[in-house]
């Protein structure tokens, strides 16, 4: 089973869209592996650098509401996937985005506004644990804090096959 | 009690129920283009699983970048052209024939009420016009479609949309959809199907219902779907007279597909358009609208004509209205891409393409093209695109471009006078 989780970065903003995401003239590359200098290439947020070495070590992105809206690219999953964020934490996704996270075997996690907060308040490189099977989020620091979500079944059955090639090849 | 279209086709359709909460579909048509397809072909042939469900049932079309621009492009619409040969996709179009993918399909037949249809395109929504559920995917969801012929989804929720009043002069379905994402946010149907209703729609053409469920995604809505009724019969009427004996039949039984008056739904907004005015974008978000009057003055650089939301011949007749014995305005550059060879090939023989030359437009073949800044008509950093597509997002068009979405009647109009600039002013 792989293990969710790592350092954090907020993009403390809502509606970020796929083109923000992976603009659209990369997606003439047939490899994941190209995609990886252009994570967040174009993302319009303030005091935000798609160079910075934070953005180079996170695991996990905490977002505000309706992430991933906009195309339904799979790029858009598969750059974070190949700067090894396997996470994205938000008060709410964009219905594509979210499911394409758990087709890839990855983690979209639904957390309320105030919880976002609290997660934000910890800052840029704070490390994350996701607990799965507690269905668990733990904000690691002096002050430890969790927060639990909630996971559709079929989500989680996804996630724990490994995506929705590997479940579907099996059952359909 | 009563169900809903979309609650209809999901029970015709589903294959198993992994959840209360989930459902798998039997798709009926599975859709292909050149950007998210290669990728899903190159992964399948790599674990051994290079077959796909149904050759029937597989549509393809090169389209996003036609001709190929360069290299990587042309080893795209390889990858689609070897794939649809060696699996006998017998419906795959090349140059020549190809077009945007939502224009281009519905003018082929290919897509019936009570169809369940994906595609890894989120405009794929724009065939809910059929009284179909069409859905865009990611290339996974594409890749398990080609591969079972199944795809999941939620188990749907229904927003309801009732458009009622007059249509004024000037305003067209464009207007609308941009009024309602306007009026609903972007997310403001997020996993939800938009089920567009009341006496406008019953008016609407083909063509503009299809323009309406293009932009549902706007919306964050799963699919826009219209009733299937005798404007959907006629469309079809070349695709389906060998299983009807009359229009008049096919009508009747596309009412199966009508959603039961008791039907519950989760929401419900309205819209009344009698006195609506013609609408625009201001920013990067495709709700940041404003009446056309605020915006009015706003100089652009560029055109652009064309595109899965607005590149049909109806569009391009309501653009030639306003364009009628005028020129672009000095500086100003006009795109116009007919969104198939059919609807160009109709603009030739109308002597609308002639009429777009003259007012110094350039014709493009059928492609997106400038719509998403992955072909022709990119933006300069700083430039300024009045376009009759379906996003905004900042860098869409181009890198430190500016994309004012607006009508083809209003792009028009901006056109002949360099601004942005009420059409009903020339009307």
């Amino acid at each position: 089973m792989k293990e969710f989780g790592g350092s954090i970065i907020c993009l403390n903003r809502s509606d970020i869209n796929t083109d923000e995401i992976i603009p659209a003239k990369y997606l003439t590359e047939n490899s994941k592996e190209a995609l990886k200098p252009y994570l967040l290439e174009d993302l319009k947020l303030d005091g935000f650098d798609p160079a910075s070495e934070t953005l180079e070590k996170a695991g996990v992105i905490v977002t505000r509401a309706n992430f991933g809206c906009g195309s339904s690219r799979e790029h858009a999953v598969w750059v974070f996937e190949v700067n090894e964020i396997n996470v994205v934490i938000a008060e709410s996704f964009a219905r594509i985005f979210r499911q394409n996270m758990f087709n890839c075997g990855m983690l979209a996690v639904e957390l309320k506004k105030a919880e976002i907060d609290q997660i934000m308040a910890a800052g840029d490189g704070a490390s994350i644990k996701v607990d799965l099977k507690g269905s668990r989020i733990v904000v690691a620091g002096d002050n430890e804090k969790s927060f639990t979500f909630s996971l559709n079944s079929f989500d989680r059955d996804l996630v724990e096959a490994g995506g929705w090639l590997a479940y579907a090849d099996k059952k359909y | 009690m009563g169900r809903t279209i979309t609650q209809k086709i999901f029970a015709a359709h589903t294959r198993d129920n992994p959840t209360p909460d989930n459902v798998v579909l039997d798709i009926d048509v599975v859709m292909c283009h050149e950007i998210t397809t290669p990728i899903a072909i190159n992964d399948l042939a790599a674990r051994g699983m290079d077959k796909v469900f149904d050759p029937a049932k597989i549509k393809v079309v090169i389209d996003h970048v036609t001709p190929s621009k360069d290299s990587k492009t042309a080893t795209q619409a390889k990858i689609l052209r070897d794939w649809a040969r060696r699996q006998s996709i017998k419906d795959f179009f090349d140059i020549g024939q190809n077009g945007v993918c939502h224009a281009l399909f519905p003018e082929k037949g290919f897509v019936r009420p009570g169809n369940t249809v994906i595609m890894g395109d989120s405009h794929t929504c724009t065939h809910g016009a059929f009284g179909a559920f069409a859905a865009g995917v990611g290339t996974t969801d594409l890749e398990v479609g080609i591969l079972k012929g199944v795809c999941s989804f939620r188990m749907p929720k229904t927003l309801l949309v009732n458009v009622n009043g007059v249509m004024p002069t000037g305003v067209s379905a464009k207007d609308v959809i941009l009024k309602i994402v306007r009026s609903l946010t972007v997310n403001g149907a997020t996993d939800m199907v938009m089920e567009f209703r009341g006496e406008v729609i019953d008016t609407m053409s083909m063509e503009a219902r299809m323009t309406l469920c293009n932009m549902a995604i706007e919306a964050g809505g799963t699919c826009g779907v219209c009733m299937p009724d005798r404007v959907t019969a006629e469309y079809l009427w070349p695709f389906i007279k060998e299983n009807y004996a009359t229009i008049d039949e096919a009508v009747q039984d596309f009412r199966q597909w009508h959603s039961d008056v008791d039907a519950k739904y989760e929401g419900q907004f309205s819209l009344d358009v009698s006195s609506m005015v013609p609408q625009v974008t201001y920013g990067f978000k495709p709700d940041e609208v404003k009446d056309v009057s605020e915006m009015e003055g706003t100089p652009v650089d560029q055109v652009y004509i064309g595109s899965c939301t607005n590149g049909r011949i109806e569009d391009l007749r309501a653009a030639a209205v306003i364009l009628a014995g005028h020129k672009l305005a000095d500086g100003v550059r006009g795109i116009l891409s007919p969104a198939t060879p059919l609807v160009y090939s109709q603009a030739l023989a109308e002597g609308l393409i002639r009429q777009f030359m003259e007012a110094g437009f350039c014709v493009t073949n059928p492609t997106c093209g400038a719509c998403l800044g992955m072909s022709n008509g990119v933006l300069a950093a700083g430039e300024v695109c009045a376009s009759t597509t379906n996003r905004n997002f900042n860098g869409r068009m181009g890198k430190g471009g500016m994309v004012h979405l607006m009508s083809p009647m209003t792009a028009a109009a901006t056109a002949v006078t360099g601004k942005i600039t009420d059409p009903r002013k020339f009307l």
